[in-house]
């Protein structure tokens, strides 16, 4: 699950972590009173930040044409009309999509003075099963192209999951960034509370691009989390309360929301080729399948181990109301379901939806014949593969003529 | 021979009182395997009946292997439950712990991975199908079943098949059984981004099996560990090995079903395993279609 800014920050400043005076606002009236606060503080400039779970808003474009999801305001009056122009706006950004996202909250902050950027982030080191700490002087950068050019500017520090993280590893980390005097301790002081996010909050992903140190009124320096960014295990949400409370059902897909009530695993991409398999890695190389052979598929759809009729039923019409699909493959390896089960679930979620795309069923495994039959016997118009690779040519034969 | 596990091998099953673990623990006892013991914390001293056979229940696993002698354990425990399960087996001094559990916090598995690092206990899992090694009756009965794999699908022979996937596996499987080849063992390493036994490991025991004379490999996007195996094999590997790559088509940062199916950093891509296949000799299958026929024409 990722989670918005100002979310991230809520959870990172529990730890301990230094961030700028932020406010959250959702109403373009939250948002001027927000800006006042700011203002009040000291803050000549009030930074409006639009909230949506993807990057790229700074150089965002709304579709109304209004540029920037980012921008920074000179005064209270000039915040609270660009709060305005942003608040239910749709911003698309590179990382969007041409749909973009819906703008439903924003992040008011005091502009800061920023001397340095630098890049910090945890995260799971497969290879090794444990965590990592990753620290770059290349802050604001895209960081994998700084990997890829030049490895040699980021930094790694292990933890081990026995002791977590040690004092001097965050001084390492903050030594590696060159923060000296005051803003070493300080920078250690943070690096050691965002990995304890990570860790406590059980996190796949806390990013901070940048990391900044500032300068505040009166001159003094001090380094802060100036963007912030998480994403959590889902398999971990159950013993988080709170942090499931900042789930925004706006960011999520409506089918692929709809999917997870039924225990089934959708995600929509962009072909017309539909598809419904047991099991991820089937389920992904159908997808591969079909593109070998010249289509492309619709979605992602893992109906799982077990499926029972009324999955497949729910799964038919969530495939179904995708308005791209031009046929539908589905790709069954009853090991221990029965494979007669699904083709009876399968025959009554045909005749239910009144399907008139192109339709091809691939079944093998346990009780196959009767499955095989049930499909033959059901008077539909539907194709029977024999093989994975004889279903794929046959649907994308289908959908192309 | 075989790899991890014999037909007479003697399995406990770790949450055999519940519904998946009860009816896996039946299908495996249908199929021949060993099922000695069954652990549900609490139901102590009961007994698990199936098919005129009876299971004894223990509180704990170490209980249960002083009375039976099981060398092996399958866990179908929840996911909060699962680490424990998975220590409890490892403190038993089990050889080969099997956790077919989905849905366990990574960070659970963090600590469990540091904490039986170096020990001799194998961990096949979590989120996996299992481990058959097949037997010689029809339909390969009376082989070792620790999982959720169909059984019958198998045939006694010598092609070791090592993946991440469940229901791909059984389609290489099923595959090289239509085609009159057998397997040695399959081994699902499971889907999870910090798994117990990685590709690698179990393509060493294969390499080392000299009942093992061929391999498939099967993989998907995420993480390096194909690319790992690709690399040990181009230096060491004796035996023929044949892959496919499941998610060329995955759209990067989305998380397509298992936890550690996803492109994330560019890093973990299909492109990048499938060129690290084909630099180490490996025979890559264009179509998961033809995984069988593409190891079948290198030997």
């Amino acid at each position: 699950m990722n989670i918005h800014e100002y979310q991230a920050k809520q959870l990172l400043a529990r730890h301990g972590v230094a961030v700028p005076l932020e406010i959250p606002a959702k109403s373009a009236a939250e948002a001027r009173s927000a800006a006042e606060k700011i203002a009040a503080s000291g803050s000549a400039k009030i930074v409006v930040k639009s909230q949506i779970h993807a990057g790229g808003r700074g150089k965002g474009i709304f579709k109304d044409g209004f540029q920037g999801g980012v921008k920074v305001a000179a005064s209270v009056d000039e915040a609270g009309s660009l709060a305005e122009r942003m608040l239910g706006n749709v911003l698309v950004t590179k990382q969007t999509g041409p749909d973009g996202r819906r703008v439903n909250a924003l992040l008011m902050a005091a502009a800061a003075r920023i001397k340095k950027e630098f890049y910090l982030a945890v995260l799971l080191d497969r290879a090794l099963g444990r965590p990592v700490i990753m620290a770059s002087t290349e802050g604001g950068m895209d960081i994998e192209e700084v990997a890829a050019n030049s490895p040699e500017k980021i930094f790694k520090e292990w933890i081990d999951p026995a002791v977590g993280i040690m004092p001097f590893q965050a001084r390492k980390t903050a030594s590696a960034l060159g923060l000296k005097g005051e803003l070493f301790n300080a920078g250690a002081k943070l690096v050691t509370g965002v990995f304890n996010a990570w860790w406590e909050c059980d996190a796949s992903l806390v990013e901070l691009n940048p990391l900044a140190v500032v300068e505040l009124a009166g001159g003094k320096e001090t380094v802060v989390a100036l963007d912030a960014k998480i994403s959590l295990d889902d398999n971990a949400l159950y013993r988080h309360k709170d942090i499931q409370e900042m789930r925004d059902l706006n960011e999520e897909a409506p089918l692929e929301i709809e999917a997870s009530k039924f225990n089934l695993n959708y995600i929509k991409l962009d072909g017309n080729i539909a598809c419904m398999v047991n099991g991820a890695g089937l389920a992904m190389a159908t997808m591969d399948i079909i593109q070998h052979y010249g289509g492309m598929p619709a979605n992602f759809l893992d109906v799982g181990g077990g499926a029972s009729r009324e999955q497949v039923s729910a799964a038919f019409k969530i495939i179904l109301q995708d308005p791209h699909v031009k046929g539908i493959l589905v790709n069954i390896f009853g090991g221990i379901m029965d494979c007669n089960v699904i083709a009876t679930g399968i025959v009554e979620a045909v005749k239910e939806t009144h399907l008139n795309l192109p339709l091809v069923v691939r079944l093998e495994g346990n009780n196959v014949q009767a499955g095989k039959k049930t499909l033959a016997d059901s008077g539909l118009k539907l194709v029977t593969g024999d093989s994975m690779a004889d279903a794929a040519r046959k649907v994308v034969g289908a959908v192309g003529s | 021979m075989s790899i991890l596990v014999k037909p007479n091998t003697k399995i406990l099953v770790q949450g055999i009182t519940g519904s998946f673990g009860a009816r896996h623990a039946q299908l495996s006892l249908d199929y021949g395997s060993q099922v000695v013991a069954g652990v549900t914390p609490g139901k102590g001293g009961q007994v698990f009946e199936h098919a005129g056979k009876r299971v004894p229940i223990f509180d704990t696993v170490a209980e249960a292997v002083r009375q039976t002698g099981a060398a092996a354990s399958a866990i179908f425990v929840p996911p909060p439950f699962a680490a424990d399960a998975i220590l409890e087996g490892v403190d038993a001094d089990l050889d080969v712990v099997v956790c077919i559990t989905e849905g366990i916090p990574v960070r659970d598995m963090v600590r469990v991975k540091r904490a039986i690092a170096g020990g001799r206990t194998r961990l096949i899992g979590p989120n996996c199908p299992g481990i058959v090694t097949p037997g010689e009756g029809k339909d390969s009965h009376g082989g070792c079943r620790i999982g959720i794999a169909p059984g019958y699908i198998h045939r006694k022979g010598h092609v070791g098949v090592v993946s991440r996937s469940g229901t791909l596996t059984y389609e290489a499987v099923w595959q090289l059984t239509s085609r009159g080849a057998g397997q040695s063992t399959c081994v699902g390493i499971g889907g999870d981004p910090v798994p117990g036994m990685s590709h690698l490991d179990i393509i060493k025991l294969f390499n080392d099996d000299p009942d093992t004379h061929a391999i498939i490999m099967i993989g998907e996007i995420g993480g390096s560990a194909e690319e790992e195996a690709a690399e040990w094999i181009k230096k060491n590997c004796r035996k023929p090995v044949a892959g496919f790559i499941a998610g060329a088509t995955a759209p990067p940062g989305r998380r397509m079903g298992h936890a550690g199916a996803i492109v994330s950093g560019g890093k973990g891509t299909a492109a990048a395993k499938i060129a690290a296949f084909k630099a180490a000799g490996i025979g890559v299958a264009a179509t998961p279609s033809e995984m069988a026929d593409t190891l079948l024409k290198m030997t």
